[in-house]
């Protein structure tokens, strides 16, 4: 599965016509100094070897320099992958926290106006591009509701000049590469060091692209806990539970609900993939300097390692997170943990 | 087995008949093919026919049920109003659309982004009218818009019909000869499946370059694992099943009854599962588009639309606005027919 | 464990009772005019082919019907009280408490992510107000009087490490967990093997003498009935159309429908030409014929030539002591 996943990444970033050289040095790339770049990046060898030398890297956890910037692809990740997790982390969040207990409403009041109005809704958001929800918001939030308490900045991570302190330099800690990633977690960095003025700039600013994010996975978890719980409500457990004589809040909460979140779940860890995809495209509208808009600019740019290391990254979350996903499952579900 | 002096119970009688596969109706049709020669025929005309003989009538009723259904519910009826008209749009648009989607109007007197001048709400007669105004380049907005929904129709429906295509190939050939080919097979659709589908997307475009085609392309073998997995669910379900045990006992031969038998058992899913698919590559085709990597300018279509005039949107919102408006209408018309569909052919869900 | 019948009246009179479930197609007519007494300590076998109605009528009495189904009318008293009065939390109380029932699903009808020994406790908590430790040592003690094998193992099991057997058991020990006086048994063996059934059935005798609970038995198989049964009802689209004791319907059948079911039981030794099968089907309990609900397929309606049977309904008519049908044969005209 994961030498697949490695063959695939590879290929395809090999694939991505053009010549990297030329594409990062620009102007300035004759044939001699092209001839040193890729005898330096070892593009010269046969497509086996580099296969060969990449996966040997890979098991040492160097992912290459990239051809652009001149750094290597981990140093880019620790400066952009925080940045997309606490913004998916956000939108998974409130997916979660309004999805599911709309979608317990519609379930079990099936048919009643909420339940009508929440699936009206949750249509409509399915069928929202992310990069026009992201827009209007922008124009929503920054241009009609500008002087207003309302208003929400529109791009970026943080107000202009606002540069958080790491928490490793308030607290006396070495600076290291896992610190220094650490400390991009800006919100986290920001509540555990208590910079007030930065953590609530940059909650701010987290909020709208957020929400744009959320919006898909939010509706399809709340569908999916409506149907999953009228499913349930009709099984005969459910029907045992109410001959038990247990209130109606038990038969529901205890019985129904346990059961109906196992299905909702999985489609959390599969939305996780749709908010990778979706991040692309958030971050590009907002500004923000995140995994999605670095692997969009590296595939246009043909840096090569990036685009590999960045997307291996993004498979391999992927991959960690319907795991995580499968685990919790057997946790919730003992018919699984057997086998 | 009883004295023919003692009237015997009418057979079917007695008890409810509850059955519904039987397979006595398959094996006699399967005789009929055989003895008549007309198996190239049958084969031909193979998606009318078997759609409706796999369970004797029940299978063709179910389909003009379904219809009944489908018509009963009102999300569904909503997604097909919606469709019609956005196809509607797109077959009528030289008709609609009131100027040509590429042309520039800059001799008429308009400047970019003008607002819309819509006469009958107060716009001076004297100006040429736009109902949703002016776009970047000088065109006009409205009839852009029309002609979108021919691009982003079409794109879709080729990109599912695509990956509908191949992912029966991979289901069929996985389920029905297991083993190492299904191994292999799903393998790689696990590897597929294993990348958020739009980065895969663009992986995919970046390699073969920007452009339609390629968009199509790229958005069809990122879903080819979803019909390769449920083709190959519903061949294991079906090939144990009598009529297919029964056809296999009579010899019929494996291409035929991949053809015949098994494949349209996997058509109902497979329906449900295109109409919802198409919903999503309009909107994949879409997000390229709007990156870059799909549609090119100066081709109306409305991701592109947006991402040219993304930049104004605080300024002339309205240009962003109802380009994703088209988009969110035709996802949801599909999402809705999907969902509706579903119901009526679904039959564990009944009622 | 069960206190004695205050007035030593019936524990269950269910008089008129009409149990319509309306449906997009139309009222269907699932329960309409059920009488049906059961007395303290007896068990009453209540048969009928699937779609009777013998499904709902047990469903009603603890008013567990949903939607689309209600109960339109009549009255249903336990002990005394009508059961339709009382307020949700009044009817909770006697749920699993005083009436309690089992299903035909033993496995489905357990909750598949709580232990079996959690599913019993629950009924300790709910109405003994117990904490989950006491309640769990009352569900082992009420695991051991069901005969459960290693109750301390089993106690821990998840439905889906039992067999249909086991589940069942647990299913009866969690009915009879707060000693009912009324124990509901909707096709209690009807999913089981053979021998497991026979197992189940010696069970539920021991718990009617053992606890002196009453016993409403709903299936479709006389056998069972034949082998355990004090009183039997025959329901037929809806309604009662024979109610005897047990012998005498086995022995005098009366309704040409019971006559039916009873010739339909295979014999063993008996070597027949054919089974006796009632010929067409239960009638769609939205159209109802008028008249007999049976007349439609009743052969002695043919024989004696009778035009009122498809015209106006029978009542239930006294045909013996103690036994009665719903049938124009035995009608004063006809006698």
């Amino acid at each position: 599965m994961l030498i697949g996943i490695l063959a695939l990444v590879f290929a395809l970033a090999r694939l991505i016509p053009g010549d990297p050289c030329r594409a990062a040095l620009g102007e300035r790339a004759t044939d001699e100094i092209c001839e040193a770049y890729n005898e330096r990046y070892g593009l010269n060898e046969p497509i086996y070897v580099q296969f060969g030398i990449y996966l040997n890297d890979i098991a040492h956890g160097d992912l290459g320099e990239s051809f652009r910037f001149g750094v290597p692809v981990t140093e880019l990740l620790v400066e952009r992958l925080p940045t997309t997790i606490e913004l998916s982390i956000t939108a998974l969040l409130i997916a979660v926290v309004v999805g599911v207990p709309l979608g317990i409403i519609s379930g079990y009041r099936h048919n009643s106006k909420t339940d009508v109005a929440t699936m009206i809704g949750a249509n409509i958001g399915v069928a929202m591009p992310v990069f026009w929800l992201g827009l209007m918001l922008q124009y929503v939030f920054a241009v009609l509701l500008r002087d207003t308490p309302l208003a929400l900045p529109p791009s970026g991570k943080l107000d202009a000049g606002l540069i958080p302190t790491p928490f490793y330099e308030v607290w006396g800690w070495p600076m290291n590469g896992f610190t220094e990633f650490l400390a991009k977690f800006t919100v986290m960095n920001a509540l555990v060091t208590f910079q007030w003025e930065i953590l609530s700039s940059a909650m701010l600013h987290l909020i709208l692209p957020a929400v744009a994010l959320a919006t898909i996975p939010m509706a399809i978890i709340a569908r999916m806990t409506r149907s999953s719980l009228l499913d349930v409500l009709g099984l005969d457990y459910v029907r045992t539970a109410r001959a038990k004589g247990l209130a109606e809040r038990t038969v529901v909460v205890r019985h129904a609900l346990r059961n109906a979140m196992l299905p909702v779940v999985t489609v959390v860890g599969l939305s996780f993939g749709a908010l990778l995809g979706g991040a692309i495209l958030t971050e590009t509208i907002f500004n923000l300097a995140g995994v999605g808009k670095t692997l969009f600019d590296a595939i246009t740019s043909r840096d090569y390692t990036v685009v590999q290391g960045f997307t291996l990254v993004v498979a391999v979350g992927f991959v960690v997170v319907n795991l995580v996903v499968d685990m919790l499952y057997t946790y919730l579900d003992p018919r699984v943990r057997v086998s | 087995m009883s004295d023919p002096t003692v009237p015997p119970q009418p057979p079917d009688e007695g008890m409810p008949p509850t059955n519904v596969t039987d397979p006595m109706p398959a094996m006699a049709e399967a005789f009929a093919f055989e003895r008549e020669d007309e198996i190239e025929r049958a084969v031909g005309e193979g998606f009318a026919a078997s759609g409706g003989d796999v369970s004797g009538h029940a299978t063709g009723g179910l389909w003009r049920t379904a219809g009944r259904e489908l018509l009963r519910k009102k999300s569904a009826v909503v997604g097909l109003v919606m469709l019609t008209v956005l196809v509607f749009l797109a077959v009528f648009a030289p008709v609609i659309a009131p100027y040509d989607p590429n042309e520039v109007l800059f001799s008429e007197g308009v400047a970019p982004r003008d607002a819309p001048c819509i006469h009958l709400l107060g716009c001076p007669d004297d100006q040429p009218q736009h109902i949703l105004g002016i776009d970047g380049n000088g065109r006009d907005y409205f009839s852009r818009l029309v002609y979108g929904a021919r691009v982003s129709l079409l794109a879709a429906f080729v990109a599912v019909t695509f990956a509908m295509v191949w992912g029966t190939i991979v289901g069929l050939i996985a389920g029905f000869f297991g083993g190492a080919a299904d191994n292999v097979l799903m393998r790689l659709m696990d590897v597929l499946l294993s990348f958020p589908s739009l980065l895969l997307a663009i992986a995919i475009v970046s390699v073969l370059g920007p452009g339609l085609i390629n968009a199509i392309l790229a958005i069809s073998v990122v879903t080819i694992p979803q019909y390769a997995r449920i083709v190959r669910s519903s061949v294991l379900s079906i090939r144990e099943q009598e009529f297919v045990a029964a056809d296999r006992a009579l010899g019929v031969g494996t291409w035929r009854l991949l053809w015949h038998r098994i494949f349209p058992n996997a058509l109902t899913p497979l329906v449900v599962i295109a109409t919802l698919g198409i919903a999503t590559a309009v909107l994949e085709i879409a997000s390229l588009s709007f990156l870059g990597l799909g549609v090119q300018p100066p081709t109306p279509e409305w991701g592109s639309m947006l991402a040219a005039e993304r930049n104004q949107v605080f300024t002339a919102p309205h240009l962003v606005f109802f380009a994703g408006l088209m988009i969110m209408w035709n996802v949801l018309s599909f999402n809705l027919l999907g969902d509706g569909l579903r119901d009526a052919l679904d039959p564990r869900l009944g009622r | 464990m069960t206190q004695a019948t205050a007035n030593g009246g019936p524990v269950l009179e269910i008089r008129g009772l009409k149990t319509h479930f309306f449906t997009r197609d139309g009222v269907v007519k699932a329960v309409d005019g059920v009488d049906l007494t059961v007395e303290a300590g007896e068990i009453v076998g209540l048969v009928g082919e699937s779609g009777c109605g013998k499904s709902v009528t047990s469903m009603s009495v603890l008013r567990l019907v949903q939607d689309p189904g209600r109960i339109v009318d009549g009255s249903i008293r336990f002990q005394g009280t009508d059961l339709l009065g009382l307020s949700d939390k009044e009817i909770r109380n006697i749920r699993g408490d005083r009436i309690s029932m089992i299903f035909q699903q033993p496995i489905s009808s357990l909750n598949p992510v709580y232990t079996a020994g959690f599913q019993i406790a629950e009924v300790y908590r709910v109405h003994r107000n117990m904490k989950k430790g006491p309640a769990r040592d009352k569900a082992l003690e009420v695991l051991r009087e069901v005969g459960i094998p290693d109750p301390e193992r089993r106690i821990d099991a998840y439905p889906h490490e039992l067999s249909g057997g086991m589940a069942q058991r647990i299913m009866i020990a969690m009915a009879l967990a707060a000693g009912p006086e009324l124990l509901i048994a909707d096709e209690p063996t009807t999913a089981l093997d053979v021998t497991i059934q026979a197992q189940i059935i010696d069970l539920m005798r021991d718990v009617r003498e053992d606890l002196g609970t009453a016993i409403i038995l709903i299936t479709h198989d006389l056998g069972i009935v034949a082998e355990i049964a004090d009183r039997v009802a025959v329901m037929y689209a809806g309604e009662i159309v024979e109610e005897a004791d047990v012998e005498t319907l086995f022995t005098d059948p009366k309704h040409p429908y019971t006559r039916g079911l009873i010739g339909s039981i295979p014999v063993a030794g008996a070597r027949r030409e054919w089974l006796d099968v009632i010929p067409g089907r239960v009638p769609n309990l939205i159209d109802l014929p008028p008249g007999c609900r049976f007349a439609p397929r009743c052969r002695a309606r043919l024989e004696n030539d009778l035009t009122i049977c498809t015209e106006r309904e029978p009542a239930l008519l006294d045909v013996g002591e103690n036994h009665t049908a719903r049938c124009w044969l035995y009608s004063e005209g006809r006698r």
